[in-house]
């Protein structure tokens, strides 16, 4: 399998571990990742200041992917999120997508809409399958608790995103058990991470930020688990930062899917950029065992 | 004399030109973090900062970025092949007729004692690099001009850069031509050099040249006779062929020297080759004095940048001397486009029209700013919106063939530039995602105040409008202002559940929401339906939005409550901006 891989903007400045641990998960997977340089932002800062600014920035991507005749892989859930309310966009309204194409002709682009859109975990959950990926675990977690955060962009609004069951998802739950960890139920679960107003008003983002953390907490888990770099510098960087020397209890890590997927796949945690977390959650690798 | 005085006025003007632009990277401050240092203290922590290079371990890494970034060009390499290529050809070719042709004096005949210009290898080499030089300003013109590389600029000093070389190439390979075939500068070296009065033997001389050195004479023509040429060639290889190779290997000038033979007596009576050695030496001293005052100043201050990007590591260096580097580094920037055309944010410059969103264009505002610009308010307005409508991607400084840390570069200025008191509607936004993450850096400025000043500018009217006292003005669904939201009509469907305002994950963080939010998402929908399109534009909650869209998946009539939100955003920084 050969998929356009989509990384952003913030995963090769600030979360690259996510795109060293994907890489290697992917190649163990025999999926090919195809790196398009003429990617660029997906809009999604841009959905605050001008509707066509923003669909133009993801059709342009969306255009380069179906130019190369691949689907995207997209590792962040608000670039998932951007790209499926474009893509709905584009194909609701006639008129904005003609303006659309005569704007991407210039740089020799144009956007018909054939390209699927997936996030990192639909390509494992529904492309890979949960078989193949338990045929590939050589060794899984013993007594790992695991709180999965599932991310609003790709969950919502579930008519446009259709990641899953907007009330009662699964994918990710079982993309955690299949490493042996336990997936552990809590209030929160579908909640905001507080990113998207971080740096707009930081009190309320860290607000929410550590409303979930506590939650998360309170549910016994040993990390929370995420598949998008803007929840992840949240639960990781911002934690560090803002939140835990206000004294809000010790920190409760964040580990990225594709980082604990790797480790039960028997990679070296090194390889997947365990130490590149800003709060220490390398003492995840107790809870491996020898069995698969 | 006139060469001298020219050589020495123009190298003059270049020596304090130079002096001074060194010392403006030490005297100017760019953006926030150098407003407190002083020039003296810049200059001593630049002499202690090359020292500590010099003599440490860090002089390894300063020559191996020598060689493979500065000579080698390695950067521009991993970039794109033509315009390694391009550079090469130019840069290579013109240091090496620097250095063998224009300064042969004092290099080359020192080298060489067998060394005369018009002997081979010297005449073949001139060629050679002259001709590498050409063909580089040939592709550097194909570049900008016909493949019109995405998002390059093109501005005055691109030109200027482009002309200058094209001048000093193109007069020097006419020069050489038409001297080829001048006779009088035949003749003038026949006086000088030939041992011989007889008229029959320079007659022969001069045929010989004629035939062989493609001399154009008024006096002779071919064909001549085996006889004629044989003299001939017994006075040259007696009087020239010491200080003569065969023309042919001046390959450059020999193709003039042939395309211009049918007029070049003509030509050599109106003086030409001096006309043309005028042009030449005047553009190379023009070219020469003018460097340190335009683009190809870049010759001196990439370099410098290449080796500085090389020694000095990102949070441990002294704030002085990055204060100085982000002066120099406005000077190494040569306007190539490499971060224009890898920029992240590119395709919002197409959208929204702004120039100063391509990181290349910022870079030539930058250096007019810091060289002490004011700025109209109309101009603020437009830096403001470019600095700050940029992903953090860091792809420029990744890409930047001058080595340049536009990532700090970037954050230092935006920081300036946003503090000013006029409101940037785009610091409502995801763009200040990572301003919000380097807060604590910031922390001696005043960070909140380009969001609030933001936040209040949106909602100037708000107060207003929310006046108790004041009747309301229904306007309907339907109405004209309503326009302003075109294809956003769901909020007809609503009718008051306030679902979206019990789900809301932002409303719950309050006690008292609606005084800390100005209207709930509900109350919001409610004024839609009321046709209160200017009330629903100024509450807080919009840029309170969390945008999680719990209350649009909510909505048990499928309002796009949370799309409508964004939607009036939108509208709110399109007044802002137009205002």
């Amino acid at each position: 399998m050969k998929y356009a891989l989509f990384l952003g903007c913030n995963i090769p400045a600030r979360v690259s571990q996510y795109e060293t641990s994907s890489r290697a998960v992917l190649k163990r997977l025999d999926i090919e990742p195809v790196d398009i340089r003429e990617f660029n932002c997906c809009g999604y800062p841009l959905k605050n200041l001008d509707r066509k600014a923003f669909v133009l920035s993801a059709a342009s991507n969306m255009a380069l992917a179906e130019k190369a005749g691949l689907d995207l892989l997209v590792l962040c859930k608000c670039g998932y999120g951007t790209f499926k309310e474009a893509e709905y966009l584009l194909k609701e309204h006639g008129e904005l997508k003609r303006e659309i194409n005569r704007s991407l002709h210039d740089s020799g682009l144009n956007y018909e809409g054939r390209v699927q859109v997936k996030h990192l975990l639909s390509v494992l959950y529904h492309d890979v399958g949960i078989a193949a990926l338990k045929s590939k675990i050589s060794r899984s977690f013993k007594n790992l608790k695991i709180a999965t955060h599932y991310g609003c962009h790709a969950l919502r609004p579930s008519a446009v995103t259709r990641f899953d069951d907007p009330v009662a998802p699964t994918v990710f739950d079982e993309l955690v058990r299949v490493t042996g960890a336990k997936s552990v139920d809590w209030a929160t679960k579908l909640e905001c991470c507080g990113a998207p107003l971080m740096g707009i008003n930081d009190e309320l983002s860290v607000t929410l930020t550590t409303r979930k953390l506590e939650d998360g907490r309170r549910s016994g888990a040993d990390f929370l688990c995420t598949a998008c770099p803007y929840c992840q510098i949240q639960f990781d960087t911002v934690q560090k930062m803002m939140i835990l020397h206000k004294g809000n209890g010790g920190p409760l890590g964040a580990v990225l899917y594709s980082q604990l997927l790797g480790l039960s796949m028997g990679m070296d945690a090194e390889a997947l950029g365990i130490s590149m977390n800003r709060i220490d959650i390398s003492n995840v690798t107790s809870f491996l065992s020898e069995e698969t | 004399m006139v060469f001298s005085v020219l050589l020495y006025t123009s190298l003059a003007i270049f020596i304090i030109g130079i002096v001074y632009k060194v010392s403006t990277w030490f005297s100017r401050k760019v953006g926030i973090s150098s407003r407190n240092t002083k020039t003296s203290g810049r200059v001593f922590a630049g002499l202690k900062g090359i020292a500590g290079v010099i003599f440490g371990p860090k002089i390894l890494d300063l020559l191996k970025a020598f060689l493979l970034d500065v000579i080698l060009q390695r950067r521009i390499l991993k970039e794109d092949f033509l315009r390694w290529l391009m550079h090469m050809l130019i840069y290579g070719g013109f240091m090496l007729l620097l250095l063998m042709h224009a300064l042969d004096r004092f290099i080359t005949a020192k080298l060489f004692s067998e060394y005369y210009s018009t002997l081979n290898p010297f005449m073949f080499l001139r060629d050679l690099f002259g001709l590498m030089v050409v063909v580089g300003v040939v592709i550097a013109i194909y570049r900008r001009a016909i493949l019109r590389v995405p998002r390059m600029r093109t501005n005055a000093m691109d030109r200027y850069a482009i002309i200058i070389m094209a001048v000093v190439m193109l007069s020097g390979i006419f020069l050489e031509g038409i001297k080829i075939t001048s006779h009088s500068e035949f003749q003038r070296m026949v006086e000088n050099f030939s041992d011989t009065d007889d008229e029959e033997e320079l007659k022969a001389l001069e045929s010989y040249w004629v035939q062989n050195f493609a001399v154009v004479s008024p006096d002779v023509k071919g064909p001549f006779s085996e006889e004629v040429l044989e003299n001939g060639f017994e006075l040259h290889d007696m009087s020239c062929a010491a200080c003569h190779s065969r023309p042919q290997w001046a390959f450059t000038g020999y193709a003039v020297a042939k395309a211009v033979s049918p007029v070049a007596v003509a030509l050599d009576r109106m003086g030409s080759v001096s006309f043309l050695w005028y042009v030449h030496i005047l553009a190379c001293f023009f070219g020469l004095a003018y460097l340190p005052f335009s683009k190809m100043f870049h010759v001196i201050a990439t370099p410098v940048s290449l080796l500085a990007k090389a020694v000095m590591e990102p949070g441990t260096s002294d704030p002085l001397n990055v204060a100085t580097r982000q002066a120099m580094e406005l000077d190494a920037c040569m306007h190539c486009g490499t971060c224009s055309l890898r920029c992240s944010a590119s395709t919002a410059f197409e959208a929204l029209g702004n120039e100063f969103i391509l990181p290349g264009e910022k870079m030539v505002f930058l250096k007019r700013l810091v060289a002490g610009k004011t700025l109209s308010p109309e101009e603020l307005k437009a830096i403001q919106e470019g600095i700050y409508v940029c992903t953090n991607c860091d792809r420029c400084t990744v890409v930047c063939p001058a080595g340049i840390n536009l990532r700090d570069l970037w954050i230092n200025v935006r920081e300036d530039l946003i503090q000013r008191a006029v409101p940037v509607p785009c610091v409502l936004s995801p763009y200040s995602f990572v301003r919000g993450l380097n807060r604590e850096k910031l922390q001696p400025y005043d960070y909140p105040r380009p969001v609030e000043g933001a936040k209040e500018a949106a909602s100037k009217d708000f107060q207003n409008l929310m006046d108790r006292s004041r009747p309301l003005h229904f306007k309907g669904n339907g109405s004209s202002t309503l326009e302003k939201l075109p294809d956003a009509e769901t909020f007809a469907y609503c009718f008051g559940c306030q679902n979206c305002t019990t789900v809301c994950p932002v409303v719950g963080c309050y006690e008292n929401p609606e005084e800390k939010l100005g209207l709930l998402p509900h109350q919001i929908m409610c004024c839609l339906g009321l046709g209160l399109v200017d009330m629903a534009t100024g509450p807080r909650m919009l840029w309170d939005c969390v945008t999680c869209y719990q209350c649009q998946e909510h909505c048990p009539q499928k309002v796009k409550v949370a799309d409508l939100l964004y939607r009036l955003k939108n509208l709110a920084v399109k007044n802002l901006r137009s205002s």
